[in-house]
């Protein structure tokens, strides 16, 4: 056989074409909005509903509220640390609110203030930011998953919620949140299309804050925004402004419903901006400048809803100061019982690792018992 | 023999008794469900869920996307749900993706929040070599487990095990790693079909063979090699005691402890690499207990320490009948 004879080397054995195959799905629906959809500022505004705002309103005064409370208790040392959600508190407030009670909620270690905003205890909420415990709470009394540490691990957790949920015919929807950096990670791909191929109910809320810690989004992704990544999994991306609170109050409506009709997952990003450092331990004059911080404090989600409804006579001074009045009391409620030290058991160390404790675990249990008996005589 | 005897009592292999553990745990409990790469319309690429799908349906045992982190991750939201998944991670080394979930959510699950929402999960990890597999399908992968807190880790070496294991597995309120000797797949036994088995649950190790000249403590795809070991070391005028551990986590000390006291001699026998290997544990463990009892020191035979090696050269890595017997030789001497 000579080299011009070996298939391949030319096209003229080549007499078939290869099987027909198209795209099973049009990109088009799939893509984002171009631009981040809003409400508040455009005439759109003038068809909310005013006691929703208001009540998101009192949600947002609060929620500003809350994350000064829980900064200042990590300046005393009450908390190890708190990774802060001022400027981003429209998107807590929001995936909170748009849930219904069956429902499921998955946060990130962010967002304390979602959980808070879901009817969560403040105190339960903080026990993993305290250090008394990792859960202060029972995920399924309150359908809020423990406040997850690793990124994007809590993705596919969310899927398989709704997932079973499905198949045992209840009308459930997981509502997954993470941040800007959390989407390179391999679970949130695992997690996207797991959803997408199994249909399951779950909306993914990416909150594009602008930083992992120190690393800005164009060093994070080099996709046009990130909401363009449901094209790839077969599932609708939208792109909103995440300090608007009515347009993600819409865009994560449609999404939940869409998901509880049947339709699916959604990924939904949210443009927003972290207004403070990453934690305490974080110094963020290393990586941003002053005046883009300044720049979206012209952009601030409880100022923005301010402004949209007194503007259109929905919001008077009373309203604005009952809300001021409910934020102090919760932060005062708050700043006392945090004050209070935790009664901690240390055999509960032993108690939650298996359902029924190895021989190994019961004779270190009987040291540190032996222990604390030694220290309570001295 | 009968026709009728001869279906009650005929030669069944141990893939052949893992199915029926599953397909038994389905029938009796509606929140089981198998789920893994191939497990459906396949049957699995090793065929242990051969007929589930059919049996149970998709939405029962489900054929996921190839992605191990995502098999774990949403059987980890199922079980928080109520279910109770069986998940397949095919071969030992395709688990490793999912470790994240398995070490920082599976494990932690129950601990974290304080014993309200444990996660009765069953991973079904094909493990260990002699198969004539290439790499990355051969890993003796224990030691990851045996080292994470939370993890029940047990591994069946025979057909009976190979059912009760898995039925007592997959009835866990804890996650327990499954771990199938996949060289032992097709070993046989007598075992009938449809009477009930009754093997000691989790947590327990048992005598396989009593002797007085020294334990072989052991488990999974080592177990067979202890056995013939020890009719060979007749030869030698050797007695020896087989135990097989059959739970990484919990370890049944009581049984190693009592045996190496009756003989006073012990040999640790695993495929895994020697260095943190579980022998190291158990070594040091039987030292601390029996060292008034022991005539020699606890010696081990294990995998060498090295990236498992290519099929061709796997005989020389993993523990045989001489290397066993080497050993047992060496722990002969007087003072």
């Amino acid at each position: 056989m000579t080299v011009q004879e070996l298939p391949g080397a030319g096209a003229s054995h080549r007499v078939t074409p290869p099987p027909a195959w198209r795209p099973r799905t049009e990109a088009a629906p799939l893509l984002p909005d171009p631009e981040p959809y809003r409400v508040l500022g455009t005439a759109a505004a003038e068809h909310l509903d005013p006691a929703l705002m208001r009540r998101y309103y009192a949600e947002l005064v609060r929620g500003r509220r809350y994350n000064a409370q829980a900064t200042a208790l990590t300046r005393q040392g009450r908390l190890a640390v708190y990774p802060s959600t001022v400027g981003q508190e429209a998107a807590e407030i929001a995936a909170a609110l748009v849930l219904e009670e069956q429902d499921w909620l998955f946060p990130s270690y962010r967002d304390t203030l979602a959980a808070v905003a879901r009817g969560l205890d403040p105190v339960q909420a903080l026990t993993l930011l305290r250090g008394d415990w990792h859960t202060g709470y029972d995920p399924r009394e309150h359908r809020i998953a423990p406040l997850c540490t690793p990124l994007a691990t809590q993705l596919p957790h969310a899927v398989g919620v709704a997932h079973a949920a499905r198949l045992r015919g209840d009308e459930v929807v997981a509502l997954a949140m993470v941040g800007d950096g959390g989407t390179s990670e391999g679970d949130f791909h695992e997690a996207l299309n797991f959803a997408a191929v199994w249909q399951a109910p779950v909306v993914f809320l990416v909150q594009n804050n602008g930083f992992a810690i120190s690393v800005p989004l164009a060093k994070q992704t080099a996709a046009p925004t990130l909401a363009h990544k449901a094209v790839g999994y077969g599932m609708p991306g939208r792109l909103v402004d995440g300090n608007d609170v009515a347009a993600l109050h819409e865009v994560l409506t449609e999404a939940v419903q869409r998901a509880r009709a049947g339709g699916g997952p959604t990924l939904i990003e949210a443009v927003t901006y972290r207004m403070e450092a990453h934690t305490n331990a974080d110094d963020a004059t290393r990586y941003r400048t002053d005046s883009e911080v300044e720049a979206w404090k012209a952009h601030d989600p409880v100022e923005l809803l301010e402004r949209e409804l007194t503007g259109r006579g929905w919001l008077d001074e009373t309203a604005v100061r009952e809300a001021r009045d409910a934020a102090e009391a919760m932060a005062a409620d708050l700043r006392e019982r945090m004050n209070a030290e935790p009664v901690l058991n240390p055999m509960d160390l032993f108690a939650h690792v298996y359902a029924e404790q190895t021989g190994r675990l019961r004779e270190q249990a009987a040291m540190l018992r032996a222990e604390l008996e030694a220290e309570d005589d001295a | 023999m009968t026709t009728v005897a001869q279906q009650a009592v005929k030669p069944a292999t141990m893939a052949q008794a893992l199915t029926r553990a599953m397909r038994d745990a389905m029938a009796e409990d509606p929140t089981v469900h198998v789920m893994g790469e191939d497990v459906g319309t396949l049957g699995g690429v090793f065929r242990i869920t051969d007929g589930l799908a059919k049996e149970f349906g998709e939405d029962r045992v489900t054929d996921t996307p190839l992605a191990e982190a995502g098999i774990l991750g949403t059987a980890v939201g199922m079980a928080m749900y109520g279910l109770r998944p069986v998940v397949e991670m095919q071969f030992d080394a395709f688990a490793y993706p999912a470790f994240e979930q398995l070490i920082s959510h599976v494990a932690k699950m129950r601990n974290r929040t304080r014993g309200a929402m444990p996660l009765p999960i069953t991973i079904r990890v094909p493990y260990g070599g002699g198969i004539g597999g290439v790499e990355h399908h051969c890993d003796s992968s224990e030691a990851y487990y045996t080292a994470t807190p939370g993890l029940t880790v047990v591994t069946p070496a025979t057909v009976e095990d190979a059912y009760g294991l898995l039925r007592a597995s997959i009835a866990s309120d804890d996650p327990v790693v499954f771990l199938e000797p996949k060289r032992l797949y097709w070993s046989k036994a007598q075992w009938s079909p449809d009477a009930p088995v009754a093997v000691p649950g989790i947590g327990e190790a048992l005598v396989r063979r009593t002797g007085t000249s020294a334990t072989l403590i052991t488990y999974g795809p080592s177990l067979p090699v202890c056995l013939e070991a020890a009719e060979a070391a007749r030869e030698e005028g050797w007695d020896l005691e087989v135990v097989d551990l059959r739970s990484l986590v919990p370890f049944d000390e009581e049984t190693v402890v009592a045996s190496v006291r009756r003989t006073g001699r012990a040999v640790v026998v695993h495929e895994a690499g020697g260095f943190g290997g579980p022998g190291a544990e158990i070594a040091a463990r039987v030292t601390e207990r029996c060292f008034h009892h022991l005539e020699a020191p606890v010696l081990r035979v294990t995998g060498f320490d090295i990236p498992y090696p290519p099929p061709m050269l796997e005989k020389y890595h993993l523990p045989g009948v001489e290397r066993i017997l080497d050993a047992v030789a060496r722990l002969q001497w007087e003072n």
